[in-house]
Formats: C-alpha cells, structure tokens, sequence
C-alpha cells in the first residue's frame, strides 16, 4: 500500500484518561487522507476529547493509536502537534496581543515566513482589525481569526473543535468554502459539532459519539 | 533554545507592557505592603530596627507571587494552551523565556521597592545600594524558581489541592540568602558567602527548570 492510500489516522480501542476518569473508552477509527470527518454527537461524548487525542494533546492511555505516522504511545507527540492545527471553541490566543502580533508569534515560533498575512486577513475580513487586540474581537471575530492562523500555516491535519458556534450565516457559508478547498487541496479535516453537518457543497463522513466511543457512522 | 526564549520573553514582556498589570496592581501592592511594615514597626523604630531586610523580602516574595500567578494566567486557557502546544515549542526555551520576562518585571518592581525599603523603612542609602548585586541576582533566582512554581501549581489538579502552599519552602533557601546579605550590606557581616548561596540558586533553579519545565508542561 502507498504512502499516499495508507489511512492518515489509525485507532484501535484507544482509551484516554484524565485524572482517573475516561474521556475516550475505546475508540475504533481510521481517517483517510484528504478527507472531510465530522464527529457529533451530545456535550460530553467525547468529541473534543478525541479530537486532542488525534492532535497529541492529551496521553493515549490504552489500546492503540497513530497518527501522521506519530505512535501515540511510544513517539514524540510533540512532532506531532507541530504538524497539527488547532482550532478551539475557547479562545486560542493571548487577549492583549494584537491579530498581527499574535499571528506573528505563532509562525515565528514555527519558523514560518508569512509574506500572505495582509491577503489572509483580507480573505478573513479582518484586515480593519490588523492592529487590535484580540480581546476586543467578537467572537465570531476570534474564530476568523483563529482560522486565519490556519490558513497561513496550512497543516497536514486541521482539528476543528465546534467551529460553527458564534459564526453568522455568512460566516458558516465562508467557513463551508474554505474546507471544501483545504481538503481538494490535500489537507484532511476533523470537524466537532452538536449536530450533523448541514452545508449544501461539503459531503463529509459523519460520525456519531456516544459515552466516549464512535458508535455509529452516517452517510 | 535562546531563539525560542527570546520570542517567549518578548511576547510577555509586549503582553505586560499593554496589560500595565505590574504598573497599576502589583507595584501599587509592594508599596502598600511596604508601607504597612512601616506602620507596624513604627515610625521611631522603623529606622533602628533590623527586621527591615526580611520585611523586604517578604514584601518581594508577595509581589513575586502575583505576577507568577499572572505569568501562567496569560497561557492558562484551556484554547491557549492547546494552539500554542501546536507551535511544538521547546520546553526550556519557554521556561527561560518566561524567566527571563519575570525577572526584568521583577527588576522594575524590585527598583521601586529597594526606593521604598529606604523611604519607609528607613533602611541606610549606602547599605542599601551595596546590597543592590545580591537583590538583583536573588530577584533573577526568584524569577527562575517562580517560573518553576508556576508550572508546577497551575496545570492539572494543583490549583485545586494544597500543592501552591507546599512548594512554597522552594523559595526559602532565597529569602534566607537574600535576607543575610541585605543584613550584611546595612550591619556589617558576611555579604558575598550569601551572594554566592543566591547564585548557586539561581544556577540549580535553571537547570532544574530546563530538565523539567517540559515535563510539568505535559503533566
């Protein structure tokens, strides 16, 4: 099997632990490349859970996991992170630097050049916002934001935890557009939500989570 | 390493320099907290009494106490924590980054203070600025087992058990060092054996926060 068919993300009853109690109680899943996955499914079943599993936030405490080739048992989940992208429900930045600064940290930390900043912020609608801080963004205006960050940065696996929430219906149609895109473009994306996927362009995979499992997949 | 501390240190430094929570709350603290020495001395005994340099100290040690609690509070979000773990940033270059941010505010702070000890303590000019050295290199060493205390205090269950209040002693063998020689330098004694403890300190509170800042990060 090539490189390029081999599944991005592999787990076998992997099981998370934080404190004692179980976030994840053996989940069973496989990501394809390239792909659009969205887990669903009610507050506390998991989602955000597996999610920073995936992204090596969180120990794997049993069972068996990979990802973008990372075992994560025995590797170096930093390695992974760097190839990951977060976007969380919660802020993901520092509230007293400005976009630009914060954006400039970021992909100084990564050793990034960021010659598109101006043109992504424009795409984001951000480009009046350039020097304020990000405590004085609206919510809707962190999330652009925080995907911002990830358009410059263009990681290999985008983990998206309830990106639809404090976006308006102009801001979901945007939203809608630029995964579409990121996926042709080779990226594969996991998406949290309450619900399935209501777009009319994007046709993800849809999973439901239940008690810290995967327990059922729609179409 | 350094390049990861730098860009760390100017990110907290440009963070207080816009928050101007050192300026308007903590300093604002250490000079009433001096003052209230002062009061309790009595203005008589205030200039002969020799409890002056550990009332200093105490008096650093509280301030040190607010912006360590500030320091981790930029980075505690939960959204925080998870995009800045996806720049796979390297664990000492943060600790020494944020050691370093602490020490230059604790500089600024301690140069208020030290003016203070004088005006309200009473203590001697000459003594004073001859303890200068040990103030400075025991402010860095504070900063350094700060930035330690900190990560050990603010992550998982520690903010909730008695962990904050018993890692405490930490910062004893640098009060009792810092203590004797701003004694040393005003009564007359043994000033350098005590600066040599401070820098000893602050040597093994570096290497023992680059060996284990990333270690108490991922726990």
């Amino acid at each position: 099997m090539s490189n390029v068919e081999a599944p991005l993300a592999v787990l076998h009853g992997a099981v998370a632990l934080v404190n004692g109690f179980p976030l994840l109680s053996g989940v069973d899943l496989e990501v394809a490349p390239a792909t659009l996955t969205v887990l669903f499914g009610a507050n506390g079943a998991g989602k955000t859970s597996l999610l920073r599993l995936l992204g090596g936030l969180i120990a794997l405490s049993g069972g068996e996991a990979s990802v973008l080739g990372v075992d994560l048992a025995r590797g170096d989940r930093r390695l992974l992170r760097r190839r990951v992208g977060w976007l969380g429900h919660e802020g993901s930045f520092y509230d007293d630097l400005t976009v630009a600064e914060n954006l400039t940290f970021a992909a100084r930390a990564l050793e990034r050049p960021m010659p598109d900043l101006d043109v992504v912020l424009a795409r984001m609608g951000l480009e009046s916002r350039r020097d304020t801080t990000t405590k004085q963004l609206s919510a809707g205006q962190r999330r652009r934001l925080g995907l911002a960050w990830l358009v410059l940065r263009r990681p290999e696996l985008w983990l998206l935890d309830e990106p639809y929430a404090s976006l308006d219906d102009e801001g979901r149609t945007f939203f809608d557009e630029l995964l579409g895109e990121v996926v042709a473009r080779g990226a594969t994306v996991l998406v949290s939500a309450h619900d399935p996927l209501r777009s009319p362009t994007l046709r993800p995979r849809t999973l439901l989570m239940a008690g810290g499992r995967v327990v059922e997949e729609r179409s | 390493m350094i390049r990861t501390a730098m860009l760390v240190a100017a990110k907290d430094l440009r963070i207080e320099q816009r928050s101007r929570v050192l300026l308007w709350q903590v300093v604002p603290f250490g000079v009433m907290a001096l003052l209230l020495c002062g009061l309790a001395l009595g203005p008589v005994r205030a200039g002969h009494s020799n409890a002056a340099p550990g009332l200093f100290y105490v008096v650093v040690v509280l301030v040190a106490l607010l912006m360590i609690n500030r320091s981790q509070g930029v980075e505690s979000t939960p959204g925080t924590r998870a995009s800045v773990a996806t720049l796979g940033l390297d664990p000492a270059g943060v600790f020494l980054g944020k050691s370093l941010a602490l020490a230059v505010e604790l500089w600024l702070a301690g140069a208020v203070l030290v003016a203070g000890s004088v005006l309200v303590l009473h203590t001697a000019l000459h003594g004073t600025l001859v303890a200068l050295p040990s103030i400075v290199v025991d402010l860095g060493a504070l900063s350094a087992a700060g930035t330690l205390y900190g990560a050990l205090t603010s992550g998982g269950a520690g903010p909730a058990t008695l962990l904050p209040v018993l890692s405490l002693p930490a910062f004893a063998p640098l009060l009792i060092a810092g203590e004797r020689s701003f004694s040393a330098a005003l009564y007359g004694g043994a000033l350098w054996q005590w600066w040599v403890v401070s820098l000893v300190a602050l040597v093994a509170y570096l290497a023992l926060g680059i060996l284990l800042y990333g270690v108490l990060e991922e726990s």
